[in-house]
């Protein structure tokens, strides 16, 4: 029963039945099956799920800030999970996202939620996705992802996105960091904040020329530039972020993307459900930590009936 | 091996006009350290928007850091907008700079504990878990 009122709590877009869904499902707690069948399938379908990367200190949370005003006032309701890493030694977090957004703190249609990379092997594009579903079944029909572009995770759930954003600073590196990243690759439109601070025209003609070569992706990339603590330049963002979407749409980029977040997020569920059982029989081994850990894993797997 | 222990969530905020947050970005940090997950709201922020967040977060314990004396106001209030978000299961615990004879009547308002400053941080940690634990327990 405690389950039939947290299914009524997300029909009728109740904050607490939302953020108690999501929690329960990251926690890989039983209810989530349930929780997560529930939900109407068109409506994630026709969410617009936005991905906001780019190194710390670029703007990404106040830029979010102002793509939220901006989607609030076409009258969308909006979705927001902002994820900040975990500690590797600790396992803690500081998850401070909320502070550029706390503006829309009263507004009951955006929904933020901070997640914690939990320095998981996986499970983290599971625990996005299914959160992306949560709140596109409890009616937000924009939902953005904001992670710092950085790591194989991170990088992962970016791939959950319709359209990824890569949010870059002038003072941040030079030309050749912004193409080390690899990041570059994966965004549909690069976005050069700071515009007011020196070096950002430099920067954006950099990155109009990296948009502009033809190993990217069609040319479809974009460059905008944008002052987001002023709010400048957010609406030619939203012209252009339109402008991927119809392209995306068109092409069948939307559905293959789409497809390939899909199964993604099926394997990371699948090492998810797996894991705790192999960890139980290595902690069960009792075995003295000799030979190729590679002969054992396939043992293991092998009782498993998986190998 | 992996940890099995429960992550809590909490969240650190600071009420009120008061800009002095040296003392709840500490505590942010102690508790991030001790293995907590910690959405800090930043300063200046009203009761109502501490436990709108709070909710959205899904967070088992609510920390209130003030320095400029409206605890006696500010505290309560918080604990009101829990209660009015439907989540007055959420506790709230208080520091900063309290006298005293302030302390018992906070705790006959709500507030879970109130710390002062001197408070050895392990204790305030571990009544953060305990304060976790039982609201999580509660739920389930």
């Amino acid at each position: 029963m405690i389950s039939e009122q947290l299914l009524r709590g997300l029909r009728e877009h109740d904050p607490r039945g939302i953020a108690r869904a999501i929690s329960l499902v990251e926690e890989n707690d039983p209810l989530a099956d349930e929780i997560l069948s529930s939900i109407d399938d068109s409506l994630v379908d026709q969410a617009m799920v936005l991905g906001i990367t780019g190194p710390p200190g670029a703007g990404k949370s106040t830029l979010t800030d102002r793509i939220i005003s901006k989607y609030r006032s076409q009258g969308s309701r909006v979705g927001v999970i902002a994820v900040d890493p975990s500690s590797p030694i600790s396992g803690g977090a500081i998850l401070g996202d909320r502070i550029r957004m706390m503006g829309h703190a009263l507004d009951k249609d955006v929904v933020v939620r901070s997640m914690a990379t939990r320095g998981r092997l996986g499970g983290l594009c599971a625990a996005a996705g299914a959160a992306v579903r949560i709140l596109a079944g409890s009616g937000c029909s924009v939902i953005i992802i904001e992670t710092v572009g950085v790591g194989q995770s991170e990088m992962d759930i970016i791939r959950l996105a319709d359209i990824t954003a890569l949010v870059l600073a002038p003072g941040l590196g030079d030309d050749i960091q912004a193409m080390k990243a690899g990041l570059l690759e994966v965004a549909d439109i690069l976005i050069v904040n700071k515009a007011d601070c020196a070096g950002a025209e430099t920067l954006a003609m950099d990155m109009e020329c990296i948009a502009r070569e033809g190993g990217n992706k069609k040319n479809t990339t974009q460059v905008c530039m944008t002052t987001a603590s002023e709010g400048k330049g957010i609406d030619e963002l939203l012209a252009a972020i339109e402008t991927v979407d119809a392209s995306h749409r068109e092409s069948g980029e939307r559905r293959t993307r789409r497809e390939k977040a899909y199964d993604l997020e099926v394997l990371d569920w699948a090492i998810e459900m797996i894991k705790p059982s192999i960890i139980e029989k290595i902690e069960n081994l009792g075995h003295a930590r000799k030979g190729a850990p590679r002969l054992l894993a396939s043992k293991l797997l092998g009782q498993n009936n998986l190998g | 091996m992996a940890e099995q222990k429960k992550t809590y969530r909490v969240l650190i905020g600071k009420p009120g006009l008061d800009g002095h947050d040296r003392g709840a970005k500490f505590i942010a940090r102690a508790l991030r350290d001790a293995g907590f997950e910690v959405v800090y709201t930043g300063i200046r922020r009203t009761p109502e928007e501490i436990a709108a967040a709070a909710v959205q977060e899904d967070v088992s314990a609510v920390g209130l850091s003030l320095l400029s004396g409206a605890h006696m106001s500010l505290f309560p209030a918080v604990v009101k907008a829990l209660k009015n978000s439907g989540a007055g299961d959420i506790p709230v615990l208080g520091g900063g700079v309290i006298p005293d004879e302030d302390i018992a009547l906070l705790k006959e308002a709500g507030i879970n504990a109130v710390y002062t400053p001197g408070t050895p941080v392990d204790k305030i940690i571990g009544a953060f878990r305990a304060a976790c634990e039982t609201q999580k327990s509660g739920r389930n």
